[in-house]
């Protein structure tokens, strides 16, 4: 299409145009300048033709005739060689670069009105011409030397699995308009999966209840087809499958590498396709920023406190702007935390890679599908998540997903399948890793645990107690320890990992059928939910993510023991009790547990503990303050707050509370030898993983 | 019958060139300069088709697309986010309102027109 408009409006639609070009332009030559390196991967080479082709499609708008026509061939070239009909030899990114710098200079000529001789660029046009006819003919297989690996022919197949939510269809997307646009790709077979269809009287008209299998055959790369997917992959199930009919040996870890191809694009796409829209800004600066803003909502905080004794009736306008006050402070948090944030597709796109190699090794059939990458979380959680996640993906296929002969046996699929999801779900990132393996051995989980001594003969756990027996430190149900996932498995390696973030870990499984581990994630590391306590005139924040309960305790219950203080006799178990008012030396506490609170934690290297305090205060989010850097770091203590009164809290670390109130020599709890000892084979584990 | 367009942008110039590009394109287009001023037109028009800005005064894009998903009168109808944001955070903020889709500003008019038969039956 082309437009006719009032001069004005063109001049401006103009405008954008050309800033749009120059932005392309650069991004073209700097990929050009990757090529001519040899650094240029497949990726490079579509950013390349997406530029040109920008530029082309602009200039179509705008009746740029000489820039449509030179860009047309120029696109086709760069086509072609991404589609690898024609390589890139010196000889032909010489020739990218003189066109490169044609189109230069014919998109300036556009911009500044003037007119270019007639055979402008025609010579490196029929240049490009002739690279591009030379390539038609038939010639002998050319080893193209950018990311040969990924070479895949001109003719696809692809299988497609899509089945769509109900929440696709709340946001107005169409199926059909998909299988539409599909069909323009190429030959296209439809199946539709009616087995979820309930009877009439009990369909809702809002729910998605159809799913679809789609063969496709065309010509177009992966990349395309899941760009038909685009509005839709977070709102449905979604494979994409390549195949080549031809070869048969080849084919799974061709579509893999395609996999890993297509993960790779998504990034540099977006780079290359508005670079002035993005700045790179220092870490340290935005962590400034985070630390400012943090600063800015306590005082907030402090002043809505101090406000709500003020009396309404004569300081209405104060109360008001105060309020207004909360509401931004509140958005500019969530803005600038928001800065931080980055989807989790970095983390999740080294997932396949993983499975890939190790299913090899292992001789499985595993494949792994992801869903809903772009879901956002901080930038240090995000870096924190590889070493868990790989762990948990190793297990999953080590562990979980049987070889094919033994799932053949059992009737499943001979292909085992890993799902990783990420989704945001109240105020916190849920990831799930859930395979479709064995499942949890309860009986066996059960008899190892009696036979290490960490559950009691004869105890009645839930299967759910059982399950989670797995994150225990030194436990491991493998019978041949595999140089795959290390010894002892290390589980609780991973648990620790996730609890430092912020984090809980769960496991739901079926024997026989498959297990789902569930990480559940803070959004931020700079705010944390915290349950306020106080002890004497101190208050105290202690992490929610390690409270199990709290309780007032009966004198019956609490037990001395000779030179480890008291413990507490809980539904059968003995609970060490720290109290706070001696690990800080704060006089004035309630010195009587039966008298104040005992606030069940659970820590990692002794299992329960219970910390006593004078009273509860409440649940809050509080923003997390080092203290390191002024303070150095400080037994028992995570950080510190400030609270809406103004005063400083102190953070608890509850891992390293216990030894701020038990000298080495003096242990407290009666668990703490057996603790230390496990807690030491657990390292030592880790460093064999490693 | 032409379908009917709602491009709401509170940017003049974007306005203009959405209403023109569509219309262009054989489209019926009406504007409107931020979310309440959208919901307003909604109240006498039916249409086919809404295109948004995220960033608007008054009321913003995302706020326009939860309205629209938890009212009656354009719950089913396809919303286009229009953004100069190519970051995934506000596509899926768009997204997770209830948007249809997306398109990243500058846009090439081509494109835009492709997305609307795309999404627009």
């Amino acid at each position: 299409m082309s437009l006719t408009a009032d001069q004005d409006t063109l001049a401006q639609f103009r405008k954008t145009y050309f800033e749009e070009c120059t932005e392309l332009l650069d991004a073209l030559q700097s990929n050009l300048d990757l090529l001519t390196n040899g650094g240029a991967d497949e990726e490079t080479l579509h950013a390349i033709f997406r530029s040109v082709h920008s530029i082309k499609g602009g200039a179509g708008a705008f009746g740029f005739t000489a820039l449509v026509c030179f860009s047309h061939v120029f696109e086709s070239l760069l086509d072609a060689i991404r589609e690898r009909k024609v390589e890139a030899n010196p000889e032909v990114v010489g020739l990218l670069l003189r066109a490169s710098d044609a189109l230069t200079d014919i998109v300036n000529a556009a911009r500044g009105g003037r007119t270019l001789a007639a055979d402008f660029g025609a010579d490196i046009a029929a240049m490009m011409e002739d690279a591009l006819g030379s390539a038609s003919e038939p010639g002998p297989a050319s080893d193209a030397p950018i990311a040969a690996e990924t070479k895949v022919p001109g003719e696809h197949r692809y299988q497609i699995l899509f089945n769509p939510h109900a929440e696709l269809l709340k946001k107005a997307n169409e199926p059909l308009l998909l299988i539409r646009q599909l069909r323009r790709l190429g030959g296209l077979r439809v199946d539709v999966d009616t087995s979820r269809l309930p009877p009439l009287d009990r369909i809702e008209p809002e729910g998605a209840y159809l799913g679809w299998r789609f063969t496709l055959d065309t010509g177009v790369p992966k990349s395309v087809v899941h760009e038909v997917f685009e509005f839709v992959e977070d709102d449905c199930e979604l494979t994409i499958e390549a195949e080549r009919p031809a070869t048969s040996v080849a084919a799974p870890e061709a579509a893999i590498a395609a996999d890993d191809a297509e993960l790779s694009v998504k990034p540099v796409e977006l780079a290359a396709a508005a670079p002035s829209q993005s700045i790179r800004v220092d870490v340290d600066k935005v962590d400034r920023l985070v630390n400012l803003v943090g600063e800015l909502v306590i005082t907030q905080a402090m002043l809505t406190e101090q406000s709500s004794l003020l009396p309404p009736d004569q300081y209405t306008v104060l109360i008001q702007g105060i309020e207004a006050l909360a509401q931004s402070a509140r958005e500019l948090q969530e803005s600038v935390m928001a800065i931080r944030a980055q989807p989790v597709k970095s983390v999740f796109a080294r997932m396949p890679r993983v499975v890939r190699d190790l299913a090899a090794t292992l001789g499985k059939e595993v494949r792994i599908v992801t869903a809903g990458e772009t879901t956002e979380i901080d930038k240090t959680v995000i870096e924190q998540l590889n070493d868990p996640l790989t762990h948990m993906i190793r297990n999953a296929l080590d562990h979980g997903i049987e070889d094919p002969a033994t799932r053949t046996a059992a009737g499943k699929a001979r292909q085992g399948t890993i799902r990783l999801s990420a989704a945001q779900r109240s105020g916190r990132i849920i990831i799930e890793i859930a395979d479709d393996g064995r499942g949890i051995n309860r009986e066996k989980v059960l008899a190892k645990a009696q036979q290490r001594g960490l559950v009691p003969a004869g105890a009645a756990l839930s299967e759910e107690e059982i399950d989670n027996l797995i994150f225990l430190p030194a436990f491991s149900t493998a019978d041949v320890v595999s140089n795959i996932s290390g010894r002892g498995v290390g589980m609780d390696v991973v648990k620790r990992n996730v609890q430092a973030l912020g984090g809980r870990i769960s496991v739901q499984s079926r024997f026989g059928e498959g297990s789902r581990f569930t990480l559940s994630l803070p959004l931020t590391l700079a705010v944390l939910d915290g349950m306020v306590v106080s002890v004497a005139k101190e208050t105290f924040i202690i992490p929610l993510t390690a409270i199990i309960e709290s309780l007032r305790p009966r004198a019956n219950d609490i037990h001395p023991v000779v030179g480890r203080g008291e413990v507490l006799a809980l539904r059968g178990e003995y609970v060490p009790l720290i109290p706070l008012y001696r690990c800080f030396s704060i006089s004035g506490a309630i010195k009587d547990p039966c008298r104040g609170i005992v606030i069940i934690v659970q820590s990692e290297h002794a299992g329960r503990i219970g910390v006593m305090v004078d009273d509860l205060i409440g649940q809050q989010q509080v923003v997390v303050k080092s203290l390191e850097s002024n303070y150095g770091s400080v037994e028992g203590v995570g950080g510190a707050t400030i609270l809406g009164n103004g005063r400083v809290a102190l953070i608890l670390d509850i891992e390293r509370l216990r030894i701020a109130d038990q000298p080495a020599s003096n242990p407290l709890a009666a668990t703490g030898e057996a603790a230390s000892i496990v807690s030491t084979v657990s390292r030592e584990e880790t460093h064999h993983a490693a | 019958m032409a379908r009917k367009i709602l491009a709401v942008d509170d940017s003049k110039t974007m306005r203009d060139m959405v209403t023109f590009t569509l219309r262009q394109a054989g489209f019926d287009v009406m504007e409107a300069a931020d979310g309440q001023k959208a919901l307003d037109a909604m109240n006498g028009s039916k249409f086919d088709l809404i295109i948004t800005d995220i960033n608007m005064p008054v009321m913003d894009g995302i706020t326009l697309i939860k309205n629209v998903r938890t009212g009656t009168s354009h719950r089913g109808v396809p919303i286009l986010i229009l953004t100069t944001e190519s970051d995934d955070a506000k596509k899926a903020a768009g997204k997770s309102a209830g948007a249809t889709g997306w398109l990243v500003k500058p846009f090439n008019p081509d494109k835009l027109v492709e997305l609307v038969n795309r999404v627009c039956p």
